[in-house]
């Protein structure tokens, strides 16, 4: 076994992971080390065929795969290490990481670890969904990884489950696969899900999938709509899109608490986790954003970390935050009080037409504000948070409640 | 060696055909191997162990609860001391984790002590019964309400999928034939011999064995009038994610009562937690789909149960059929006057009674007229690791600096790497599909379900055949 000392340490070279290590080493933070378990850097990314990259953080348009060669590069140029093929699968002291690639074992130990482990599509097993266990049955990431990367051709009648942007990748992705998508599935509700399609796809909304069909092939899926009518489409494929859940293993195997909310580790504006030294950023935090939200998430932890390099601090007790009413998470959701920094993404769990937040902590209400959009479960929400100055360091969670303003009406 | 998946069968006159692969068919296979016979098993899916053998709980029962003085009793007793030192020696994953019968009222407490007495008529002496403290000390996060339990020690852990693979592998590397895609659809007598029509054409052999599973009435029919029919008695089971792991030590068992049979909790040997199976009868053979009120129900017991194991993610959710003919025990039996010997009704415990069910049929064929000769030593298997508890590849440095293809993850939640699949699909009994891959290596088995892994597998898959 190999044992090495880095500076900071980054797991994952998705755009979170390789945006932190390219302002890390830009910056002159020392040596900086990106591990990743796939053959390629670059992240999910890497395999989003399609456009719609880069106009919010790079100033021009690109595809998935070159914005990932942006990132990728950036790092490299900024004179961190890049390595592909190896993952970190444990750990063997507080900042000590145990990873195995094709030149064996290794255990590196670093000044400071960053977590940006990204997400995954909860699979059809985990959404519990009954019936037979057939082939043709995905999730958008397997689906785009076999389309994009590998050349699959599927044909065929594909039913696709969520309406949320990356519903909209996988109907692309399914066309590019010769494959006829012939519904969207929600159970969610309202307008706001209507997808923007050049070609659209009937989007068929307070539906649940209640079975799939089929022994070794995948034939068919049973489908209960919210009036209680029945129905089963006839289908090759089906995909299970959205749903994300945050990769949150090596968060969860170093002991550092997650929020109950986001499933990732607790983290607060500084991307701080409970460990002294270990930061996290990216979609580990939260499960999906735009790609840009993630790297943007990068570049800012790289302050803190420099910063935890230069002076060893780290916060003591922090207030954790709870989501309340229709919110379903918030992030980051660990508050260092009068933290001016604070800016807070919101989550909820269904359509709220005119959204009412209000903030408290023991009974004392903090903040009210009503959002100027709409609330759409597939999409975050941000919250300025000069309300912590309030925040009594000692006191209790501070609650965070979404709630439909009077008079409003929740379609 | 002689593993054919299409074609034409051989047409030479064989001395035994085995009906069924799973891991009854597979052990009578191997058992036969030691001698100098020509055998055939010969298997309806691609793969051996597609069937029952694939989906149940993956316990070796130390057969406690059995029905004392059934064949039953005999063999599961016999069977878990044959396999637990069969695992030694084929490097199949085995966890002596114990069981706890945990009572949960009155009732359950007060059928303890008779349960401990029917454990020893079957030849288990080593169960105790332990209070609510000593209970609550060896299983902490067992939910609000645990009375007590009977503990039985001998009970142990083992990955099925393995056991029926090693059985197989040894078969045909000692000489016996597999057939697969090759399913049975009549016997017919012709000059002495039992001509089978398979879906790949006739065998000629002398003697027959029935281990078809949940159609070992159907094969039985085939050779005369009914005996017994087999009614599929569906199990539904969820997997939990190998965070689940740390919440239980033991094999969790329910204490059966007059309202019904409950479900378990227990590891399995891969690091996750299982919970189920459901008992509900049916007539399809094929029913081995799950339903929404079945994993709805396995989740209420669940949550009674050890409370935390509902906060994790769930990896897998399957069902399985065990065969039940309506008899308490299993249905083996010659038939001399036809060279023919059945081993059907192998219900909840055939994995663990495997290979004493082997010798058993062995020894009936014998009865029935078979020359076995003198047995001879099999030809050696070691099944490569994907248990929890034993080293596995990519954590093995000098197996890496050997062949890097060992230090390659392709299947990051279960550290599948890419040595393991290119050694499954290049083995003795390569997989027929991507299951079969899985059921080999893990791949594509873990918390993701292939979400960031599955595109590469499937690449591998379809390049290695
Ligand atoms: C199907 C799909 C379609 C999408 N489409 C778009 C889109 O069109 N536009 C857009 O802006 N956004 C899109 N997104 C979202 C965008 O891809 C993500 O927000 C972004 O990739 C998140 O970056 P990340 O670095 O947090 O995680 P990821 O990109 O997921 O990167 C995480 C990296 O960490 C690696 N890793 C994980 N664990 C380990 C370990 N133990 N050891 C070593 N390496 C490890 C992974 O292999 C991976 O490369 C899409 C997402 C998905 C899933
Ligand atoms: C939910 C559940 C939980 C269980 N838990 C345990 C446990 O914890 N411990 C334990 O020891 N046991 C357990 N069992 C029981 C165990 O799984 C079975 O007893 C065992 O798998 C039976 O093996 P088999 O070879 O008889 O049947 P199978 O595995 O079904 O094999 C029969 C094979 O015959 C083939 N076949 C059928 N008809 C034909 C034909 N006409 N021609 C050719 N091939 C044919 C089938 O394709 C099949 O592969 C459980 C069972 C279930 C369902």
């Amino acid at each position: 076994m190999k044992r090495r000392t880095v500076d900071v340490l980054v797991v994952g070279a998705g755009p979170a992971g390789l945006s932190a290590a390219a302002a890390l080493a830009a910056s002159g933070a020392g040596a900086v080390e990106v591990l990743e378990r796939d053959a390629e850097a670059g992240g999910v990314p890497r395999h989003c065929a399609r456009g719609g990259f880069g106009l919010r953080d790079l100033w021009r348009p690109m595809t998935g795969p070159g914005y990932a060669r942006h990132w990728t590069g950036a790092a490299v140029r900024a004179g961190a290490a890049v390595r592909t093929g190896v993952m970190v699968t444990g750990w063997s002291g507080p900042l000590t990481v145990e990873a195995t690639g094709r030149e064996g074992l290794e255990e590196l130990t670093a000044r400071a670890v960053v977590l940006a482990t990204g997400a995954r599509e909860r699979p059809r097993s985990a959404r519990l969904v009954p019936g037979g266990r057939p082939e043709g049955v995905w999730t958008t990431g397997e689906l785009q990884q076999a389309v994009h990367l590998h050349g699959l051709r599927l044909g065929g009648r594909a039913l696709i489950v969520g309406a949320g942007p990356v519903a909209l990748a996988a109907v692309h992705t399914l066309r590019s696969a010769d494959a006829e998508p012939v519904a969207l599935v929600t159970d969610g509700s309202g307008p706001g899900l209507r997808p923007a399609l050049r070609r659209p796809v009937p989007v068929l909304s307070g539906t649940v999938v209640t079975e799939l069909i089929g022994r070794r092939r995948l034939t068919g899926v049973a489908l209960l709509r919210a009036d209680g009518r029945a129905a089963v489409v006839r289908c090759d494929t089906v995909v299970f899109t959205g749903d994300f859940v945050p990769e949150h293993e090596l968060a969860r195997s170093a002991g550092v608490p997650l929020d109950a909310g986001t499933r990732g580790p607790a983290v607060d504006a500084d991307f701080r986790t409970a460990r002294p030294g270990v930061f996290a950023v990216g979609n580990v935090l939260h499960g999906a954003e735009l790609a840009a939200a993630a790297a943007f998430e990068g570049s800012r932890a790289s302050g803190a970390v420099r910063r935890f390099l230069a002076d060893g601090r780290w916060p003591g007790a922090r207030v954790p935050v709870a989501a309340e009413g229709a919110l379903r998470w918030a992030a980051p959701n660990l508050i260092v009080p009068r933290d001016t920094g604070l800016r807070l993404l919101l989550r909820t769990g269904r359509r709220v037409v005119r959204p009412m937040v209000t903030v408290s902590q023991d009974g004392r209400t903090l903040h009210r504000e009503r959002l100027p959009r709409p609330a759409d479960p597939e999409r975050s929400a941000p919250l300025g948070a000069r309300w912590a100055d309030g925040v009594d360091g000692g006191g209790g969670p501070v609650r965070i409640r979404l709630d439909e303003a009077r008079g409003g009406s929740s379609r | 060696m002689t593993v054919t998946t299409a074609g034409p069968v051989d047409d030479g006159v064989l001395d035994v055909v085995v009906v069924g692969a799973g891991v009854v068919g597979t052990a009578i296979a191997r058992e036969l191997a030691r001698y100098r016979l020509r055998t055939a098993l010969v298997e309806a899916s691609g793969d051996v162990g597609d069937g029952t053998s694939k989906a149940n709980t993956a316990i070796l029962h130390t057969g406690f609860d059995a029905v004392p003085g059934s064949l039953e009793s005999a063999l599961v007793h016999d069977g878990r001391r044959r396999l637990t030192a069969y695992a030694e020696e084929a490097g199949i994953p085995l966890e002596p984790t114990g069981a706890l019968l945990v009572a949960w009222d009155e009732d359950q407490l007060a059928a303890l002590p008779g349960l401990a007495g029917k454990a020893k008529r079957n030849r288990c002496d080593d169960t105790e019964v332990i209070g609510a403290g000593e209970l609550r000390a060896r299983e902490p996060r067992l939910g609000p309400g645990a009375l007590g339990a009977l503990a039985v020690p001998g009970e142990s852990i083992v990955c099925p999928w393995t056991t029926t693979l090693a059985y197989a592998t040894q078969a045909v590397r000692s000489g016996v034939a597999l057939h697969l895609n090759c399913r049975v659809a009549g016997v017919r007598p012709a000059d002495g011999l039992h001509l089978v029509d398979t879906a790949r054409g006739p065998l000629r052999t002398r003697f027959l064995v029935n281990a078809a599973g949940l159609h070992a009435d159907d094969v039985d029919r085939m050779l005369g009038p009914e005996t017994f029919t087999v009614t599929p008695r569906r199990g539904q089971l969820i997997v939990f994610d190998k965070f689940a792991r740390g919440l239980v030590r033991h094999i969790l068992l329910p204490v059966p009562t007059a309202a019904g049979k409950g479900v378990l909790v227990s590891p399995t040997v891969y690091g996750n937690v299982l919970l189920g199976p459901t008992a509900e009868d049916l007539d399809d053979k094929t029913a081995t789909g799950t339903t929404a009120d079945g994993i709805a129900r396995l989740r209420e017991e669940g949550r009674r149960i050890v409370p935390e194991l509902l906060d994790e993610e769930v990896t897998a959710v399957y069902a399985g059929l065990r065969a039940a003919t309506g008899r308490e025990d299993y249905r083996i039996d010659a038939r001399p006057d036809r060279r023919y010997v059945t081993a059907g009704g192998i219900r909840s415990t055939g994995l663990t009674a495997s290979m004493a069910i082997a010798a058993h049929v062995v020894d009936l064929l014998a009865d029935t007229g078979l020359a076995l000769g003198a047995p001879r030593t099999l030809a050696p298997v070691r099944m490569p690791n994907i248990g929890e508890a034993s080293l596995r590849p990519y954590r093995d440095d000098r197996l890496i600096a050997a062949d890097p293809e060992y230090g390659t993850i392709v299947c990051h939640c279960e550290r599948v790497t890419r040595g393991e699949i290119r050694d499954a699909l290049a083995g003795d009994i390569p997989p027929a599909t991507l299951d079969g891959l899985r059921r080999r290596t893990l791949a594509r088995g873990g918390r993701c379900q292939g979400f960031s892994c599955g595109a590469a597998v499937r690449r591998l898959f379809g390049a290695g055949r």
